[in-house]
């Protein structure tokens, strides 16, 4: 819903907007390559609110075989998963 | 001669129709037997034959047949738990017809259930290549005549806990176990308003049930053995650790984790310290996994409310009466992650 309508987007957009998203939600900043859940701070029901977010923010789905925690671990498998899956910036928002 | 009960193992749609207003009774079985794949023969029923020697599992006009199916799950109550425990059931090959009478809540009940199974998927809490079985809605609980067993999950209220499982007796085949899931109503309170009370049972199921491998059942006083060794059963199938317990307000866990749970919304009505800081000392030090606020979250404070009535009604417990900040919160609508806020906020409100 924040991304502009002129196709998909790039790693560094999706790098960048999920970076400030994690940041709010948990009120600290994460490397790209941080594990999110290593520290156990954050949990499971955490990842599913990402995959709520990921599918509204990027327009993507994630089904099946990507319901993987591997794929939610850190912002860099985030976004490349995003970016596998089209995250076709002009689906983004209200389907 | 007595009645005779013959056992089989083929279900089929027609048969289960001809069943109900019969004499029969259906027993989950073989879970330890027969894997979840198997789903087709995961339960068995057994079928009395009358007198005259007729044998019931041929209908009326002498039919049978049709495709073969598994007895299903009865859930009363979309509610957190409600969708919680029939996606619980569905991700283990068990068809579930989920009953509730709000109209919005039953609308959105599919959707609700997908994303569970999702998150369950997520998590490597449910086998990934298994698809889930069929889950069937309504508003009414007369679909409910063929259930295997019915997990009663509304309000946690007595008065309408009891009105679900007494209409539920009436409507389900006789030894069919009545499941009350019930964080701290005593289950002989509710036994009295069903017309079998030896079937009646309690669970006490965490949230989401699927992430938690641990049930804890509970036994009333005038719970039977079969109505109890069916529900060990079904919890078996559903690769659930039962921890069968006394009857008592709150039982154990509620007993013991929600006046806890009170007590750190006093600290933080008291200014003591903020939720973030009670639940970083207790997971830090304590090693509590996520620490008792984000819990009440988690269980929904309106619920945390009425199990906290119920205990200091029945215990006299004062540190079971509900803390203001607690009731304030409830009052503002602020019921914890299934609202998007309540000791703390949340992005999405998914569960």
């Amino acid at each position: 819903m924040t991304t502009s309508s002129t196709g998909a987007a790039t790693a560094q957009e999706i790098e960048q907007e999920l970076s400030c998203h994690l940041e709010k939600r948990t009120k600290r900043s994460w490397a790209p390559e941080e594990d999110l859940f290593a520290s156990g701070a954050l949990s499971s029901l955490f990842a599913m609110e990402l995959v709520v977010y990921l599918e509204k923010a990027f327009g993507v789905m994630i089904g099946g075989p990507d319901l993987r925690m591997e794929n939610f671990r850190t912002v860099r498998a985030m976004s490349s998963m995003v970016l596998r899956l089209g995250g076709d910036a002009e689906e983004g928002g209200d389907a | 001669m007595g009645t005779e009960w013959v056992e089989d193992t083929v279900y089929t749609a027609t048969a289960v129709e001809n069943y109900r207003g019969n004499a029969h009774r259906i027993d989950w079985n073989g879970a330890d037997v027969f894997g979840p794949r198997d789903i087709s023969i995961l339960f068995r029923r057994k079928t009395a034959i009358g007198a005259s020697g007729r044998d019931r599992r041929t209908g009326p006009h002498g039919e049978r047949g049709g495709p073969v199916t598994a007895p299903r799950l009865a859930v009363v109550g979309a509610g957190v738990m409600g969708v919680g425990i029939a996606s619980l059931a569905l991700g283990h090959g068990v068809p579930v017809l989920l009953v509730e009478t709000d109209a919005s809540r039953l609308a959105g009940a599919p959707a609700r259930v997908h994303q569970h199974l999702r998150l369950a998927r997520l998590t490597g809490a449910l086998p990934a290549e298994e698809a889930p079985a069929r889950l069937a809605t309504s508003a009414s609980l007369a679909g409910a005549a063929d259930a295997a067993a019915v997990v009663e999950a509304v309000t946690e209220n007595g008065a309408c806990k009891a009105e679900v499982l007494s209409e539920a007796a009436m409507i389900v085949a006789p030894g069919t176990p009545l499941i009350s899931n019930t964080s701290s109503i005593p289950i002989d309170e509710l036994a009295d308003s069903v017309s079998c009370p030896e079937s009646l049972l309690g669970t006490h199921f965490m949230n989401p049930p699927y992430l938690i491998p641990t049930v804890e059942v509970i036994r009333g006083k005038r719970t039977g053995e079969l109505a109890l060794a069916a529900a060990l059963r079904l919890l078996s199938a559903l690769k659930r650790t039962p921890v069968v317990v006394g009857d008592t307000p709150g039982f154990v866990t509620s007993r013991i984790l929600h006046p806890m749970i009170n007590d750190a919304v006093r600290v933080v009505e008291s200014g003591t310290a903020t939720a973030e800081e009670v639940d970083a000392l207790l997971q830090g030090c304590l090693g509590h996994r996520t620490g008792p606020l984000r819990t009440a979250d988690l269980i929904g404070l309106d619920n945390l409310l009425d199990s906290l009535r119920v205990l200091h009604e029945r215990t006299g417990d004062e540190g079971c009466r509900p803390t203001a900040l607690l009731v304030d919160k409830v009052e503002a609508g602020h019921l914890g992650r299934k609202t998007g806020r309540g000791f703390y906020e949340y992005g999405e409100t998914l569960l």
